[in-house]
């Protein structure tokens, strides 16, 4: 109880702090939404006219405390540039973010623990050797990059999609996942090599252990022993890998968002962050943190189902 | 043995599962094709267009307020002012059937049109252009900040009769009717209060929806007053520069503007690249109070010293062409063409001006330049490499469009020289020129002559249409003269347009007639 407790704490002061930092960083860029709203058009007198109809000319921490104040009781604002709720403009477009994150983490459990177990099995062999090069490639090869090539040869050259062409999943809900599935991929496949690796050196380790051949000599079959003992503590380095990157797939979407035309939170996010539109940019922010914060919690969690010698306190 | 056969059943597996996987992935791809049926065909089956635009409409859709170039040039579709621009850049009455002018250029009476509805369904009355002009011209107290500047010197707006309406200026002004013609000045009903998210107009299409970061659609209007639109929906998507030109190549946009030269080379074996001058200057921009440009010598240096020929052969692939001052060639009537070649490439003549205003090795200097317009920044790298001819050091520096360029270098005049585009929302020389007034709020180059200022008072109180042209002329020649900026060109904006698709009509104005496009007839 006292552990969960501190780890709610922990949170508040992270997404205190976090939205803390990324207001401060609109305050230290020169321009903000007003100067972008009257662009070549502004004047100076409209221009202070404007900002203090927006509240902007206040001091700081009272716009940060304003905020804050809002979105404790559940308002995330008004985006300054499309002058309509930040709710509703996040509305449709998180559940969009949030499927492309959970199929390229599925990808990445599908592909990676297969993978490395039966690389860690194989160690030294040819096969090993050639799967091992294989998903250097693709450690080395950025998502956006993947992206860029998938788009080439699944949509341009064999047209296994439209790029461009975003499918909704109240339109198509088939449309839906099938235009997901290469960006997905883009994010999973560097990822996938990484955690593969890391499982291959850890069944390699786990497997020259003590308990294996005691295993083996009271009999056991070998794929019984790597699927009963060995993987449960290999997966441990994995597992805490696997929740770390989720933020991390969730940054990637981003980017890969861009590439594939997708009307996610990425887009709105970039768009955001350089028109100055602060309101949007913190809420997206927040959310973020809140979900990084909630994973590693999540990896404590699972480590102690896998490892009950492992205690969170 | 048996261990080595069952991992090879498992690695079999776990290939069939990633492939079925894909499989179903790319299954499901064409099921959404059939429910969503888009591809180019069928849009013109369903009489329609997509429209890329590299930015989205993240703006307020108030046309008096919002000032994006992006976003006008769309809403451009939607609104109509009292008068509007034919291609050719003649003034024409558009919500107002005929003007009246006095003699004296102040005064400006309407007769409206007959018949003119809003796309809400209402009647265009004279109330509606009154509260339109007043609230464009920013006096009404209504709490928006409208882009009033380009209205100026109204004294009054007035309605005698149901059908007349008359516009009193302060002093004579023979090209307000110009100002009247964009969207700034659109007439719009009056106490409508969600204008920011449901656009009202008088335009050939009414907004039909918007998802933010992804599309804005809007529809044909059917009881528009004028020609109607040719097209039932035009859908504009946003698609990012990067990868404008994959969602070209794979079918889903039929037209994309202002495509750089290297995006027009890769999509030309798809579309028909259409192209018409941008009606912009392009130069580079010279704060002419900070030293060292605050010498003559080393600013005309400078426009010796930089080879505008290379530059628009290098950067836009010979898609542009001289304008030698700030005024564009398409506006024939103003544009001097001698000025264009004033200055040629004359490395030794710079050297020896720079020698004279003490500068025999030349000096650093900082070109800032927007990062989301990759003309100007190719532009300013390519100024940085030839001015190391005459010992200068140009040091680029890019920054980003909003919060830094707008409000350091535009409003601020922090800076040293910038390269970008100018352009005039109203369809006069005199949104070309008078920015460089010594006192005028948005001389951002701090552009300083008595003579020029004294030419453009002579210029607006002239009734006299080619004495004034003649003036304005004058003006152009100063600036030249005095190498208020290095003038560089006026760049082609080439539009890729699908074969299937006839009518684009360019403007001189920087905005897309989506109402003149149509299919043709298979």
């Amino acid at each position: 109880m006292k552990y969960y407790l501190r780890k709610l704490v922990t949170l508040i002061i992270t997404l205190f702090v976090v939205s803390l930092l990324a207001f401060l960083a609109f305050q230290i860029v020169p321009g903000d939404a007003a100067a972008r709203i009257l662009g070549t058009e502004a004047t100076p007198e409209s221009l202070a006219a404007l900002r203090h109809q927006m509240g902007l000319d206040r001091p700081m921490l009272v716009q940060y405390g304003d905020w804050l104040n809002q979105f404790l009781f559940g308002d995330m604002g008004n985006s300054y540039s499309y002058t309509m709720s930040v709710k509703a403009l996040l509305g449709p477009k998180l559940p969009i973010t949030f499927t492309l994150t959970a199929m390229a983490f599925l990808m990445i459990v599908c592909i990676s623990i297969p993978l490395g177990v039966w690389q860690g099995k194989h160690a030294g062999e040819a096969s090993d050797a050639v799967t091992g090069a294989v998903g250097q490639v693709f450690m080395s090869v950025p998502s956006f990059f993947l992206g860029i090539v998938f788009t080439l040869v699944f949509g341009i050259g064999l047209k296994l999609f439209t790029q461009g062409q975003f499918i909704h999943y109240d339109q198509s809900v088939s449309g839906f996942f099938g235009y997901l599935f290469f960006p997905a991929l883009a994010i999973a496949l560097p990822k996938s090599a990484m955690a593969a690796k890391l499982l291959r050196a850890s069944v390699i380790r786990e497997l020259q252990q003590d308990y294996v051949r005691t295993a083996r000599s009271r009999g056991r079959k070998f794929s019984s022993v790597l699927r009963v003992h060995v993987l449960r503590n290999a997966l441990i380095p994995v597992v805490t890998f696997l929740a770390m990157t989720i933020p991390e797939i969730v940054a990637n979407s981003i980017i890969v968002e861009q590439v594939f035309t997708i009307p996610g939170i990425g887009r709105l996010l970039l768009s955001s962050i350089l028109a100055s539109d602060y309101p949007v940019v913190l809420a997206i922010v927040v959310m973020l943190a809140f979900l990084v914060v909630l994973m590693n919690f999540l990896a404590d969690v699972l480590y102690q189902r896998i490892d009950p010698r492992i205690k969170v306190r | 043995m048996q261990s080595k056969m069952r991992n090879l059943i498992l690695a079999v597996l776990t290939v069939s599962m990633l492939l079925s996987l894909a499989a179903c992935g790319e299954k499901n791809q064409q099921d959404g094709d059939q429910e969503v049926n888009t591809p180019q065909t069928t849009r013109a089956d369903t009489n329609e267009i997509n429209v890329g635009i590299p930015q989205d409409l993240e703006d307020s859709l108030d046309p008096h307020v919002t000032t994006a170039a992006g976003t006008r040039e769309v809403l451009f579709n939607v609104f109509e002012g009292l008068m509007k621009a034919d291609p050719e850049g003649n003034i024409i009455p558009a919500v107002a059937e005929k003007c009246d002018v006095s003699d004296d250029a102040k005064v400006y009476t309407f007769t409206l049109r007959e018949g003119v509805t809003f796309h809400n369904g209402q009647t265009v009355t004279v109330d509606d252009v009154v509260y339109s002009i007043s609230r464009c011209a920013g006096m009404l107290d209504d709490g928006i900040y409208t882009a009033a500047s380009t209205l100026k010197g109204i004294v009054s707006v007035e309605a005698p009769d149901d059908r007349t309406v008359v516009i009193t200026l302060s002093e004579g002004n023979t090209e307000f009717l110009a100002s009247l013609v964009t969207t700034y000045a659109a007439i719009i009903p009056a106490d409508y209060t969600e204008q920011a998210t449901q656009p009202v107009g008088t335009g050939p299409f009414k907004f039909a929806s918007r998802s933010p970061q992804e599309n804005f659609v809007i529809e044909r209007f059917d009881s528009y007053w004028g020609t109607p639109a040719k097209l039932d929906k035009v859908t504009y998507l946003v698609t990012a520069m990067d990868t404008a030109v994959m969602s070209m190549k794979s079918g889903v946009i039929d037209v994309f503007a202002h495509l750089t030269a290297d995006m027009a080379k890769s999509v030309e074996d798809q579309f028909t690249i259409e192209k018409d001058t941008a009606k912009l200057v392009q130069a580079l921009y010279l704060n002419n109070a900070v030293e060292p440009f605050n010498d003559v010598r080393v600013r005309q240096a400078l426009c010796y010293a930089v080879d505008v020929d290379q530059i628009i052969d290098l950067v836009v692939d010979g898609n542009g062409v001289r304008v030698g001052s700030s005024m564009f060639p398409a506006f024939g009537k103003y544009f001097d063409e001698s000025l264009s070649t004033y200055y040629t490439h004359d490395v030794e003549k710079a050297q020896e001006l720079l020698t004279e205003a003490g500068y025999p090795d030349g000096f650093s200097m900082t070109i800032t330049v927007p990062s989301n317009y990759p003309q100007h920044v190719q532009t300013g790298e390519v100024i940085a490499e030839q001015l190391k001819a005459v010992g200068i050091m140009a040091q680029i520096e890019q920054v980003d469009w909003n919060q830094t360029w707008l409000t350091e270098v535009y409003a601020n005049r922090n800076f040293q020289s910038t390269v970008v585009g100018f352009d005039t929302s109203t369809l006069t020389a005199r949104g070309m020129l008078e920015r460089w007034t010594s006192d005028h709020g948005k001389n951002m180059i701090n552009f300083n002559s008595a003579e020029y200022d004294e030419l453009f008072r002579q210029a607006i109180a002239c009734t006299d249409d080619g004495e004034q042209t003649a003036l304005y002329k004058q003006m152009e020649r100063i600036l030249t003269e005095e190498a208020a900026n290095v003038y560089i060109q006026d760049i082609y904006n080439m539009v890729a347009v699908n074969p299937g698709l006839e009518g684009l009509t360019f403007y001189p104005m920087y905005v897309l007639d989506v109402a003149t496009i149509s299919w043709k007839e298979a």
